[in-house]
């Protein structure tokens, strides 16, 4: 069960003067149950990227497996693929629309052909893995503040119980507490359900935190696919393309030209808090 | 008196039901006072909902203060007569680059300010061209704005509010759309106005890295101001902040962490460079 990228090429305005390549010649696995960041600087290829992998777009050439299924097959049904793979957009909060949270969670699984009672139970279900306070299922979802809005926006497609939740940019606009929250809670159902989740993020601190793995796009290619440390130790690469590595990793280096003996591949501040104290502890100074 | 004053200001939002009728009011800013200098670079940070881009779009006068005043340059920002002349003073920038920019070359978007203020054709151009190169983008004025990134589409809105040679400008969440290389544009543009041209700065944002260099920063929480300082000050009560659901560049953080664990290092490091000399320096001392 997994999602494979077999050698796809999108291409835009395909016939038109402006053809621009989007995909290169992607090749990828995602394996159930990862947690996978996707990064790269505004027009990388990112977006196009993940909504191939639900069908919104089609690709000029190559394949997309799905659990096995060529998704191109003309006996495919992509109905069932958008259920499974269930895709929230940036700033998903201006798609709601329904007089209440509650009612809005209800539409996707409602739209599904779920009959009434499976839809709310659904809904439910996905507001509690949400995180939303129950005192707001009947408010309207105009009056919910900025992260509230985003978590019933995510509710929404979660009640259509997909298999792989794929998240553009979910955190853009949110104050540092709601930011952390989001993604302490989708790091939750992944580690709680086995979701596969990939998030697309401009955010190299919050990618290093969260994700198993990094897959940095840059024109419309697959740069670097790799563990967070390995990925983020070609600072100076993802620097040429936009992108850069966390706060600590340029601290970590600070350090090393300084003299001292630090892990320059920690990515998270945890991590170099420790390497910063073994290293001051093997000088025997601080202690 | 400073370039920005607000006295007492209170804003309050209406609330209504469905069929229209009132069913209370949120006070969106609770009797701020501030003033800010001509020339000073202001941070304002706060939560979703505390109130900041409230009090920002009183500013240019997009809202009216429900009680309290605000001037700006003096000018009281409630009296009709004076709206226009505000609006050129306070330019303002927001966080979606692709809802503000209209021209279809960057130099036209650029003049559309000037334009609009009946500046003689020969001077739009000269204001331009300034603008442009005050920002970096002086290269691609004869491009299509739709095919620049967010960084330079930014960049182009901010030379737009230039041309129209305000005292200040305010910045609501410039970089929030960003990614990395288009946030340092950014924040480096805002910082070059600052410093080379003088212009009074306003920055909102949720980045706090990009505040590092800020005169000042107000900390906002229920349309209060709940703190206020340099950004050392402000960024040395960590656990203060995390309370207002804010947070500290990465470095302070790993900064403080180290304190815990009783490695000796000044409160409220700023960057990269201070905190590796720091350690350095006390690591020579033992």
């Amino acid at each position: 069960m997994s999602i494979i990228l077999n050698h796809v090429n999108y291409i835009y305005g395909e016939d038109g003067p402006l053809a621009v390549k989007a995909l290169d010649d992607v090749c990828l696995q995602i394996p159930d149950g990862q947690f996978v960041g996707i990064i790269g600087h505004t027009g990388s290829g990112k977006s196009t990227l993940v909504q191939h992998m639900n069908g919104l777009l089609r690709a000029a050439s190559g394949h997309i497996y799905f659990n096995g299924e060529d998704i191109y097959d003309k006996d495919f049904q992509m109905k069932k693929l958008r259920s499974k793979v269930g895709l929230v957009f940036q700033y998903p909060e201006h798609q709601l629309f329904e007089i209440d949270v509650f009612s809005d969670v209800c539409f996707g699984p409602k739209n599904l052909g779920l009959d009434r009672r499976e839809a709310e139970l659904r809904a439910f279900d996905a507001l509690r893995k949400v995180g939303m306070p129950a005192e707001l299922y009947y408010q309207s979802p105009f009056e919910l503040s900025g992260g509230q809005k985003r978590r019933a926006a995510i509710a929404g497609v979660l009640a259509m119980s997909p298999e792989v939740l794929i998240l553009d940019e979910p955190t853009a606009g949110l104050d540092p507490k709601g930011r952390d929250e989001i993604l302490r809670q989708i790091k939750e159902l992944q580690v709680r359900t086995n979701m596969t989740i990939l998030l697309v993020s401009h955010s190299m601190e919050d990618v290093a935190e969260y994700v198993d793995r990094i897959i940095v796009m840059n024109k419309g290619k697959v740069m670097y696919d790799d563990v967070p440390r390995e990925v983020f130790s070609h600072y100076k690469e993802l620097e040429k393309i936009g992108l850069a590595a966390p706060q600590v990793t340029y601290i970590l280096h600070a350090l090393k030209d300084r003299g001292f003996d630090v892990d320059v591949n920690a990515t998270t501040t945890g991590e170099a808090v420790e390497t910063v104290l073994g290293a001051l502890g093997r000088k025997g100074t601080y202690i | 008196m400073g370039i920005i004053r607000t006295k007492d200001l209170v804003y309050e939002y209406v609330r209504r039901d469905e069929e229209g009728n009132v069913e209370g009011f949120t006070t969106a800013v609770d009797k701020v006072s501030l003033d800010v200098q001509a020339g000073e670079f202001i941070a304002i940070l706060g939560h979703n909902g505390s109130g900041k881009s409230t009090l920002a779009k009183h500013i240019n006068a997009i809202l009216n203060p429900t009680e309290g005043t605000v001037w700006v340059d003096g000018m009281d920002t409630s009296k009709e007569e004076h709206v226009w002349d505000i609006r050129q003073r306070a330019g303002m920038v927001f966080q979606n680059p692709d809802n503000q920019i209209i021209g279809q070359v960057v130099e036209e978007d650029v003049g559309f300010g000037p334009e609009n203020m009946g500046v003689p054709t020969r001077e739009i151009w000269e204001r331009v061209e300034e603008s442009l190169k005050a920002v970096g983008m002086y290269e691609y004025r004869k491009h299509s704005p739709n095919k620049l990134s967010g960084g330079q589409k930014q960049r182009v809105s901010i030379a737009g509010v230039l041309a129209m040679h305000p005292k200040c400008i305010v910045l609501d969440e410039p970089t929030a759309m960003l990614d990395p290389k288009g946030r340092g544009e950014v924040v480096r543009a805002v910082r070059a106005l600052n410093d080379v041209e003088g212009i009074t700065v306003v920055l909102i944002t949720h980045y706090m890295e990009e505040i590092i260099h800020a005169d000042r920063v107000f900390v906002m929480d229920s349309g209060k101001i709940a703190m206020e300082g340099t950004p050392r000050e402000i960024f040395s009560q960590v656990e203060k902040l995390q309370e207002l659901r804010l947070d500290v560049p990465q470095v302070t953080l790993l900064a403080h962490e180290l304190q815990k664990k009783g490695i000796r290092l000044p409160d409220g490091i700023l960057t990269v460079e201070e905190l590796a000399d720091a350690l350095a320096a006390g690591n020579e001392m033992h």
